[in-house]
């Protein structure tokens, strides 16, 4: 049975992890709380991660407005994400919170604005 | 008949080929200096002590000691017509053993001999009077009330723009790759075609060597000798008042410690031959002597304040001695220029000038300007002073470089005079010398170097090209709206 | 001179926090000072999420953080100035600033709170041998091209530093196409978060060197490779081990500075171990009426402290103000005991002091299964067990004013570690 090791980012105690992917589903050890055996689980089972970055913004103030996934993406989806940043043209104003896109790069997830840009 | 495009050529645009044209400017001449690199004060003369030596130094009768006495007494008045920073604040040379004591008499003398002024000998306890923090083991010092500091880059860049002035041509990336005899005169082929001349200046640094071969049958070795420094904050700027030598003697030629005309604290150089003259690298080994070598003589060096390090490159020439003299006709060489070269770059000047002057019978221009104006520095204003300039012109109240407090209307002024990338707006006001060593500030001078040059953020060079800063941009965003 | 009861020096987290409190103790007549075009401070800049964990209970990004806080500075129409940098403060709280709109002007103020916040130690701080070719760059500074200018800095990177800052910037790199050959970290331990090691080294294949650093640069005009070596337990280079790693850019994150220039020239009495100014629990340095909070009184790690402190400073100041006079009574020395680098602050004013005060600490190197006790004059007040302190993380005790009810002129208190 395949085992990985982690380390539990769910604080700064930073436990290490020991995960067995085991037929009835991922067994976790190590962990000191609850939130380490669900971190171990979903690490295993469903990665998720939290993408920011920057889009280009066309008649701002500034050049970029930072953005990020609402909710955190599946790790496979990261590039796609990232893609989508990359095409996008987010035209002055923009508000903090505003949805920049609805469904990033078919995650499930909104892109939102994390900043307010004014128009120049 | 006028059968050449100028009268002059000169290859090198460093504080050499810069005094020299200004110096020629005075004449009517059609004078061109020719520099490789993107801007003036590109090589040596950008990463040395900043020392106008009083003269001592150099052996008696050479051109060295001529050149350098005549041009440390011509530097205050230089400066103050090209308004340069200049402090006369003396030199003392330490000898660290009384039985070293025999070669700093020595050295008295030689100064005595080369005719520098305000020459005395103090005692060890005298010494450690005047500077507290020199060693217990200073036995004795050579005070030299001659001796000063000056800001290379300023001074450099200063003499370009008032040869400029007064109708001298300033050419940068444009190289002397060869020359040709053509009648009484030269054709110059350059990286960017062929120019003709009546006489050839080789005030060429490190590639002093390469242009004398173009002209000369005979082989000019340039030697690069490669000097390590180390630069502290300006907390530490007045640690020591003088510049402080240390007499040659067991560990070689000693090495310096010294406030710097802007109030930082300057410890070096090391003395390594190398065979690259374009490799400037520092080396592990190389600051490492200078952090030894320099609390030799100076104590509780405070080096956690250590902002920067960096090396320069001196062309030595084989010979031993600064080569000045017509060595082929039409063909000067102002070669083999390592130390004392900045002390004596204005003798040099007026040495080279006036001796083409006179072969070409060229009469004094009546309207030769010798007054330039620096570029304002409002940190250094009074308030009111400070207040007026950006009430004229706001920009002066945009500060980029917070270390220094250099501001936009400063940066922008020095793009005007001839700065074409960052460390060309650098020397010119400082912005990226301080304390966080542009880390600040290089997002903005990049951008108003884009936007004065007209080209994209991504073409903007730390300095000769190929240095670009960026590798690219995210996207077409706006970046004129902002 | 015109007058302003209190003037704040920086509008980035530290200052606008200091600005809310004081504003929420009743005092007005503030003045928020901002060299930036924009305030939010280096927040702007992190636009990677973690930030506000403590504070809001939600993880927001950097701008979202400073938001928070702009938005209430907004709403209570406290005055800023934009692009306004200020050049002198005196000890009788003269504060000198320059901007395009004003020129320069010279405000008398009341109270100073100072908040200028930190600077990178550069490459040349380190004296990294080599070259000096374009492609180094601080990773703040990097960071501040790529996420506010839109500009890349470089296709192949070796990072020095595995602090946060070098973490988030490794995987902000990544993620931009660029490719982190190595992040090389001089002591034996990471500075940083784990979940950044994992996020941002792990997730994406960065290999991790520790006791390695950085011994050579190479290129004439643009970085072309670096050496990397290994470093023993003094942290020096060990020959023989050195590896060239090709790339075009180099990254520090080696350290921040608090950015006291200001407060020096002003005369305030400096602590070496932090790189601020020495503070008493009310946050006032040793001028009278000035006070400094966040990373220019001690380089922080969680901005949420910084907010923290911030208000303390705010409330302090709107106090000095409203009293119009200095501390007097007792001052009780703090000390940085064993295995603690230093505090903040460095004295407690037994007699003016709040019920309890914050005394933050970090500690000198990574304890496991350590205690942390304060004691006064060798009596112990409080213990506390911790299974993991390290350098990376500000910890903090309190003590309440009772605990000082016995204190001397001279008496100290101290924050040690027991193993």
């Amino acid at each position: 049975m395949e085992t990985r090791e982690l380390i539990c980012t769910g604080c700064p105690l930073g436990c290490p992890l020991t995960v067995t992917l085991s037929p009835d589903g991922p067994v976790v050890k190590g962990h000191t709380c609850p939130r380490g055996e669900a971190y171990g689980r979903s690490e295993v089972l469903d990665p998720r991660r939290t993408v920011t970055s920057t889009a280009a913004v066309t008649g701002g103030r500034q050049a970029r407005v930072p953005v990020k996934t609402a909710r955190a993406v599946p790790k496979d989806r990261i590039r796609d994400c990232m893609e989508a940043v990359r095409r996008l043209r987010v035209a002055a104003p923009v508000g903090l919170g505003d949805v920049l896109l609805p469904d990033c790069a078919g995650s499930g997830v909104a892109l939102v604005a994390t900043k307010t840009v004014e128009r120049a | 008949m006028r059968t050449f495009d100028y009268d002059v050529i000169i290859a090198g645009g460093g504080v050499t080929g810069c005094a020299i044209a200004r110096e020629l400017s005075r004449y009517a001449l059609d004078i061109c200096l020719l520099e490789k690199e993107e801007d003036v004060c590109s090589g040596t003369s950008k990463a040395n002590s900043a020392i106008v030596h009083a003269g001592f130094d150099a052996a008696p009768g050479s051109m060295k000691a001529q050149m350098n006495v005549a041009g440390s007494r011509l530097m205050p008045d230089l400066a103050r017509e090209l308004d340069v920073p200049f402090r006369q604040n003396g030199s003392m040379v330490l000898c660290l053993s009384p039985d070293d004591r025999p070669a700093l008499e020595a050295l008295y003398r030689r100064g005595l001999t080369n005719g520098v002024e305000g020459l005395s000998l103090l005692t060890g306890e005298e010494a450690r009077a005047l500077e507290p923090h020199l060693t217990q083991a200073v036995a004795g010092a050579l005070l030299a009330s001659s001796g000063g500091i000056v800001c290379p880059f300023e001074l450099t860049a200063a003499l370009a723009e008032n040869a400029r002035a007064n109708g001298a041509e300033v050419r940068c990336l444009e190289p002397v790759e060869a020359l040709e005899r053509r009648g009484e005169g030269w054709t110059v082929t350059t990286g960017r075609g062929a120019l003709t001349s009546r006489w050839v200046v080789n005030a060429a640094g490190l590639a002093a060597g390469r242009i004398h071969g173009m002209a000369c049958p005979d082989h000019l070795e340039i030697i690069p000798r490669r000097g390590e420094y180390l630069l502290l904050d300006k907390s530490a700027g007045s640690h020591v008042t003088r510049t402080i030598f240390q007499l040659p003697g067991r560990y070689g030629k000693g090495v310096l410690v010294t406030p710097t005309v802007h109030g930082n604290l300057l410890a070096g150089p090391t003395a390594e031959d190398i065979a690259d003259g374009a490799d400037t690298a520092t080396t592990a080994a190389g600051l490492a002597l200078v952090r030894e070598r320099a609390a030799l003589g100076v104590a509780d060096i405070p080096f956690g304040a250590v902002i920067t390090s960096f090396a320069g490159n001196r062309a030595h020439s084989s010979r031993g001695d600064f080569l000045l003299s017509e060595t082929a006709p039409g063909f000067f060489d102002a070669a083999g220029i390592e130390s004392p070269g900045l002390s004596a770059a204005p003798a040099i000047g007026r040495y080279v000038a006036e001796r083409i002057a006179s072969a070409l019978g060229a009469a004094l221009r009546p309207d030769f300007d010798p007054i330039r104006r620096a570029i304002p520095r409002p940190a250094q204003m009074p308030d009111r002073e400070r207040a007026a300039l950006i009430r004229e012109d706001p920009r002066y109240g945009d500060i980029v470089c917070r270390c220094e407090q250099v501001s936009e209307g400063e940066i922008l002024e020095a793009i005007r005079r001839g700065a074409r990338s960052l460390d060309g707006v650098k020397r010119r006001v400082r912005a990226g010398m301080g304390r966080c060593q542009g880390g600040f500030c290089t997002p903005r001078v990049l951008e108003i170097l884009a936007r004065e040059l007209g080209i994209s953020p991504d073409e903007v060079c730390k300095n000769r090209p190929g240095s670009r800063l960026l590798t690219g941009t995210m996207g077409e965003a706006d970046h004129e709206n902002h | 001179m015109r007058t302003t009861d209190i003037v704040i020096i920086g509008g980035g987290p530290a200052g606008l926090a200091a600005a809310l409190a004081a504003r929420e103790a009743g005092v007005t007549d503030l003045l928020i000072l901002e060299r930036g075009n924009e305030l939010g401070g280096i927040l702007n800049q992190c636009i990677h999420s973690g930030f506000g964990l403590h504070t809001f209970r939600e993880e927001l990004t950097g701008p979202e953080y400073a938001a928070r806080y702009m938005d209430r500075v907004l709403a209570e129409n406290i005055p800023f100035r934009l692009g306004a940098m200020a050049v002198r403060v005196t000890a009788d709280r003269r504060v000198t600033y320059i901007s395009r709109e004003e020129g320069l002007e010279t405000v008398q103020a009341r109270a100073v709170v100072l908040a200028m916040g930190c600077r990178e130690r550069s490459r040349g701080a380190l004296s990294i041998p080599g070259a000096r070719p374009a492609g180094i760059y601080t990773a703040g500074a990097a960071q501040r091209l790529m996420n506010i200018d839109g500009y890349r800095v470089g296709r192949e990177a070796v990072i020095l530093g595995s602090g946060d800052i070098g973490l988030i910037m490794a995987r902000r790199l990544t993620l931009e196409g660029a490719r982190v050959r190595l992040v090389a970290e001089l002591m034996p331990y990471s500075g940083g978060l784990k979940r950044n090691i994992v996020q941002c080294l792990d997730d994406f294949g960065i290999p991790l060197k520790l006791s390695h650093t950085v011994v050579d640069i190479h290129g004439r005009d643009r970085v072309e490779a670096v050496t990397v070596a290994a470093v023993d337990g003094q942290r020096r280079p060990i020959p023989g081990t050195e590896e060239r790693i090709p790339c075009d850019t180099l990254l520090l994150s080696v350290g921040l500075l608090p950015e006291n220039e200001l407060t020096r020239e002003a005369g305030a009495a400096m602590c070496a171990a932090t790189g601020g100014p020495v503070v008493s629990d009310r946050l006032e340095t040793d001028l009278p009426g000035i006070f400094a909070c966040g990373n220019v009184l001690h380089v922080h790690d969680l901005v949420d402290y910084v907010s923290q402190e911030a208000a303390l400073a705010g409330e302090s100041a709107a106090a000095f103000v409203r009293s119009g006079g200095g501390e007097t009574g007792r001052r009780v020395r703090v000390a940085a005991g064993n295995g603690v680098r230093y505090t903040v602050p460095q004295f407690i004013g037994p007699d003016r002091m709040a019920e309890a005060a914050v005394v933050r600490f970090r500690v000198t190197d990574v304890f496991r299964d350590a205690c942390v006790r304060l004691s006064l004059d060798g009596r112990e007040l409080a213990r506390r067990k911790k299974r993991v302190l390290a350098p990376g993380e500000m910890e903090q005790m309190t003590v309440t004013r009772s605990d000082l009810a016995e204190a001397r002129a001279d008496s100290v208190l101290t924050v040690e570690l027991e193993a």
